[in-house]
């Protein structure tokens, strides 16, 4: 029983934090998708939101309510000035790996702003989640306020992204600058308009995911967005890079294997088991679990 | 590609000039001895020109140690300028330049290379154990006096050229296991400790070492890494399971108060332990002091203690950078005022060269005893190890209480 | 073009190791003079160390065509291959010998580990392989941290949780330790050590583009399904290049272990973030362009140490000067101004420069 108990119990830790990083690799997945580009700098997008909040919420004290709204807005202009100065210059250069290698400086840039303007020391964050935890059977088992709330935005998130690009024009546009830039433009689409739009959403989930990531583990230095960044893009390969669905999945099964690993084999080599878990599934399903299969053509 | 390779080459031309003329721009600033043989001498030459005492200082600025190299960047400024205002050692002012090391090995000997391209002395420094290991070496290959405010790893000191103001890891985990058991505050006892960092992993490694001599029992021991340290769920949940009273954390406050407040999410409430480590938790920024209540740390320094010096430091230290100094700060302050007593007692002159300087200042060190922040009369061996107590304090209503 | 194109390559690869040759010259005539900077002296082993790096994955990125995210990885195996072997022989054989061995040893055991996480990894493609290869950096670094080894009258013990299972005799010695890795490893590494490697490496690598199987690589690189059907065998030139850049990595592991006496497995030195930053040397440098590599590691090694004299803003600036680099290097917009100023201002030298290369 009480094995059974603490197995329970370490799923759900798995759950909260995979919902983490589902959200943050939600906003990963889309930029990828779209303009098919590695976003190194989407976790210190992160950091910024963060930061956003904190500063309002916690300096100023002002409602949370309205931090996350400026972080957002914050956020989606950060996003959009990133994407106009440092990737879309490059974006016909003869190299993909070109953009690769700008967005690690931009990484850089935004984790060195933030150390000159906030310092090294960590902040703690006030949770933007207010109500109490769920307790289930007998107060043994505990779901956190932050967990719920992570989970719903994340599927609500998911849902509206999904019908988002399923079904609006804008989003269709965006399918088709995905399939082919080429083709997209001759058509009448407006090519660097669609992936300004995708940065400035996926900035805009980099907010939200900051604020939820801060809420569930209340500290915030320049870095806090490195090591989550890395573990989303992780976790947006193994659900099937480019799909929204598979971003949540990806996300959450990441956060149970962390979680159930550390448990159940040795604390000490976490990384190296989920990594592991990610080498496998690669090397079974090569596009992770729902990506899709493009047959190549000769 | 060609263009690029000749825009690139323009460049690196340049940088590579730029880099040179950087070394021997002390020599031509200072004295027009510009083709001196050995650029350290003609540094040292600089040095006498101008009559003042250059101290180095390296540690992490930047990079996610940043917070303990920029508090001991701070805190030894703080001290410079008070000996400076006072007269300075033996009537000569201190010049002091600290340099980013990032917390890596390999720029920490480039930080110290350009350190003594500037003239530096003597070194305060390194600020974290692995780069101090790795300019140890070179500090003893030029004979160089090396004082570390915070590598805590043995091999820190392994020279006799080195000296260190805080206490060393095994040190501190004996410390701690013995005050466990002398004190009889728990007999089940857990561990959650940084198996990827060299100050926490040695610290545990003695603890438990040291815990079989005593009458308490380590239930679980597990671990985290630097890439993984957002989720203490699992630890703290092994800790429960195991029925641990107390759970020891030889882990920095930055981690620690993570697991304090997810530890009170999960309605787990042990006693804390921890060591110098810990000390900063109480400062962290908009943290929610209560979820610290009832945490033991051993610590040689504690910001909010009554007496007259510490109360100055942290008064100063505040106003000047606007933050609450931690232990690192406090090291580094101690570090300063002991090159300052060594150097008195050691009569040293800013002509002197650096291996002279060095021999002095090695023989003056055990002969010295300081009154500083983290401890009342220090003294240290000829090995550089210090000699002090460390004091068990007890978070009780946001403060520090002695036990 | 393509009736000069051997003499072309020819001189062109005679200009490389000229310089490299040229550089040795240069600084040994600094060093004895007495002209060099301490930071300079001791940057000169870590420049041959990133030099080797950025060649080696240049072979990867550029002539394979793969991108691979855990380079630092095989330097990390290489390194504390190389360390644990020179630790225990320490004493035992002469210096010279010991630090020959110490470095066949490092480079075998990357070259190793590059075949094995080959045959499984090269399988993927594009960002999927990137991801891969990162992961395996990971765990390559996350297992040496994890990894204890130490040494008694009973022979080698091994552990993979503490020191204190190693169970030691009294006489024992922790060799590994864990994160607190190797220390005290002989200092061995010198710039003639380290400038021999760089063009020992060079030569590896400019030779094999430029024999068979490097053409075979290279249209494997260019086009798969073509390169199969005229019956170029994939895994074996893939496992070639990709073991071949391992191995380059591992020595230069080698040459990094031998100059610090601390080696430890921190995310700064051998995990992603170095990895992606010898990608950055590959790709400012130009991708397949080995001067350009040795060229782009010497000048982004420099550049933070040289941007010292800005204290606070010293990562800030580097940053920005990265992406104007990444800006000026590679925007299409920024190639065309540059080809245009050129044509203005040198437009004798461009044609003149058109028939020699």
């Amino acid at each position: 029983m009480v094995i059974l108990m603490s197995f329970i119990s370490y799923l759900i830790n798995g759950i909260s934090l995979g919902s983490v990083y589902a959200i943050i690799a939600l906003g990963y997945t889309m930029v990828y998708g779209i303009a098919k580009m590695l976003n190194f700098a989407h976790g210190d997008v992160i950091m910024v939101g963060g930061f956003a909040v904190f500063t309002i919420v916690s300096t100023l004290g002002l409602p949370p309510v309205l931090g996350i709204f400026i972080a957002v807005v914050i956020c989606t202009a950060l996003g959009m000035a990133i994407e106009r100065i440092a990737y879309k210059p490059l974006r016909n250069a003869s190299s993909p790996l070109a953009v690769l290698i700008t967005a690690i400086g931009v990484s850089y840039l935004l984790q060195n702003v933030a150390l000159l303007i906030f310092g090294a020391n960590t902040k703690s964050f006030t949770s933007v989640v207010t109500f109490q935890p769920l307790k289930l059977a007998g107060g043994q088992l505990m779901i956190s306020g932050e967990t719920v709330i992570t989970i719903i935005a994340g599927i609500i998130i998911m849902i509206c992204l999904t019908l988002f690009v399923n079904k609006s024009k804008a989003g269709q546009a965006m399918l088709a600058v995905s399939e082919d830039k080429g083709a997209a433009q001759l058509m009448g689409i407006n090519v660097n308009g669609t992936i300004a739009l995708t940065f400035a959403i996926g900035s805009a989930l980099a907010a939200v995911a900051g604020v939820l990531l801060c809420s569930a583990y209340p500290s915030l230095t320049p870095y806090t967005g490195a090591m989550p960044g890395i573990k989303a893009f992780v976790a947006a390969v193994f659900g099937g890079i480019g799909s929204i669905p598979g971003a949540m999945i990806g996300g959450i099964l990441l956060g149970i294997i962390e979680i159930l690993g550390k448990a159940y084999i040795s604390s000490q080599m976490a990384d190296a088991i989920v990594f592991a878990v990610l080498i496998i599934v690669l090397l079974v399903k090569p596009t992770g679990i729902l990506g899709k299969n493009i047959q190549e053509k000769v | 590609m060609k263009k690029f390779n000749k825009i690139m080459s323009v460049v690196m031309a340049s940088a590579v000039t730029a880099a040179l003329f950087a070394g021997c721009g002390n020599a031509e600033t200072g004295t027009p001895a510009a083709d001196s043989s050995s650029e350290t001498e003609a540094a040292n030459e600089t040095a006498s020109a101008s009559g003042v005492l250059k101290i180095g200082g390296i540690g992490p600025t930047t990079g996610s140690a940043a917070v303990y190299g920029i508090a001991v960047q701070n805190a030894a400024q703080l001290a410079v300028d008070e000996i400076n205002a006072a007269g300075g050692i033996n009537g000569v002012p201190i010049e002091f330049k600290f340099e980013d090391d990032e917390c890596d090995a390999e720029k920490s000997v480039n930080a110290y290379n350009t350190l003594k391209d500037w003239g530096m002395q003597m070194l305060m420094g390194t600020v974290t154990s692995g780069c101090s290991i790795a300019v140890a070496d070179k500090t003893a290959e030029d004979n160089m006096f090396q004082l570390t405010p915070s590598g805590s790893a043995v091999d820190c000191v392994k020279y006799d050229n080195a000296f260190r103001v805080c206490f060393s890891d095994p040190n501190q985990g004996a410390a701690s296991a013995l005050y466990i058991g002398e004190n009889a505050i728990a007999s089940k006892i857990a561990v959650i400790y940084d198996s990827s960092d060299i100050y926490s992993s040695g610290i545990y490694e003695k603890f438990v070492a040291e815990a079989g001599n005593q009458p308490f029992e380590i239930v679980s021991a597990e671990a985290f890494t630097a890439d993984n340290k957002t989720d203490f769920s699992v630890q703290l949940q092994k800790a429960k399971d195991a029925g641990a009273e107390l759970v020891f954390l030889p882990i920095y406050y930055t981690e620690a108060s993570l697991i304090l407040s997810q530890a009170s999410t999960m309605g787990y409430a042990p006693i804390f332990f921890g060591c110098d480590g810990l000390d900063g938790i109480l400062n962290v920024e908009n943290f929610d002091t209560s979820l610290a209540e009832g945490v033991m740390l051993l610590t040689p320094f504690a910001a909010d203690a009554e007496d007259e010096l510490t109360q100055n430091f942290v008064t100063a230290y505040k106003e000047k950078f606007g933050d609450t100094p931690n232990q690192f700060a406090a090291d580094a302050y101690d570090a300063i005022y002991a090159i300052k007593a060594a150097g008195e007692k050691a009569g040293i002159t800013p002509d002197m060269d650096m291996s002279a300087m060095c021999e002095a200042m090695k023989a003056a060190m055990p002969e010295i005893t300081l009154d500083g922040l983290t401890g009342i009369g220090m003294t240290w061996d000829a090995s550089g190890e210090p000699n002090k107590a460390p004091k068990a304090v007890k978070i009780t209503d946001g403060v520090y209480t002695a036990m | 073009m393509k009736k000069i194109k051997m003499t072309k390559t020819a001189k062109n690869n005679l200009i490389t190791y000229l310089m490299v040759f040229l550089a040795y010259v240069a600084v040994q005539i600094l060093l004895t003079t007495g002209n060099i900077s301490s930071l300079m002296k001791g940057l000169l082993v870590p420049l041959c160390i990133y030099v080797m790096l950025a060649v080696s994955l240049n072979l990867t990125v550029g002539i394979l065509g793969e991108l691979s995210l855990g380079h630092a990885g095989f330097m990390c195996v290489g390194a504390f291959a190389s360390a644990f072997f020179s630790k225990c022989m320490d004493g035992m054989m002469p210096d010279g010998l010991r630090f020959l061995f110490a470095l066949l040893i490092g480079a075998a055991a990357a070259g190793v580990f590059g075949i094995l996480i080959g045959i499984p990894v090269l399988r993927l493609k594009g960002d999927y392989l990137a991801i891969v290869t990162l992961a395996f950096g990971e765990i390559i670094k996350n297992l040496v941290n994890v990894l204890y080894i130490g040494k008694d009258k009973n022979g080698f013990h091994f552990s993979m949780k503490d020191s204190i299972s190693l169970h030691l005799e009294e006489d024992g010695q922790v060799i590994v330790n864990g994160a607190q890795g190797i220390t005290g490893t002989p200092h061995d590494a010198t710039f003639t050590i380290g400038i021999i490697l760089v063009f020992i490496s060079l030569l590896v690598i400019l030779n094999l583009i430029n024999s068979r199987d490097g053409r075979a690589i290279m249209s494997i690189r260019d086009n798969r399904i073509a390169a199969e059907s005229i019956g170029i065998n994939i895994t074996k030139y893939k496992l070639m290049a990709f073991s071949i850049s391992a191995a380059i990595a591992g020595a230069a592991g080698t040459l990094y272990a031998h100059n610090l006496s601390t080696l430890t497995a921190l995310p700064k030195n051998f995990g992603y973030n170095m990895s992606i930053m010898i990608l950055v040397f590959v790709v400012l440098g130009g991708i397949g362009n080995i001067r350009g590599s040795i060229i782009a590691a010497i000048v982004l090694t420099l550049l933070p140490e040289l941007l010292r004299g800005l204290s606070d803003y010293r990562m800030l600036i580097y940053a920005v000067v990265l992406i104007a680099m990444m800006l000026f290097n590679w925007s299409p917009k920024a190639v065309e101004w540059k080809e245009t100023l050129k044509e203005k201002y040198f437009p004798k030298r461009l044609s003149e420069e058109k028939e020699v290369k």
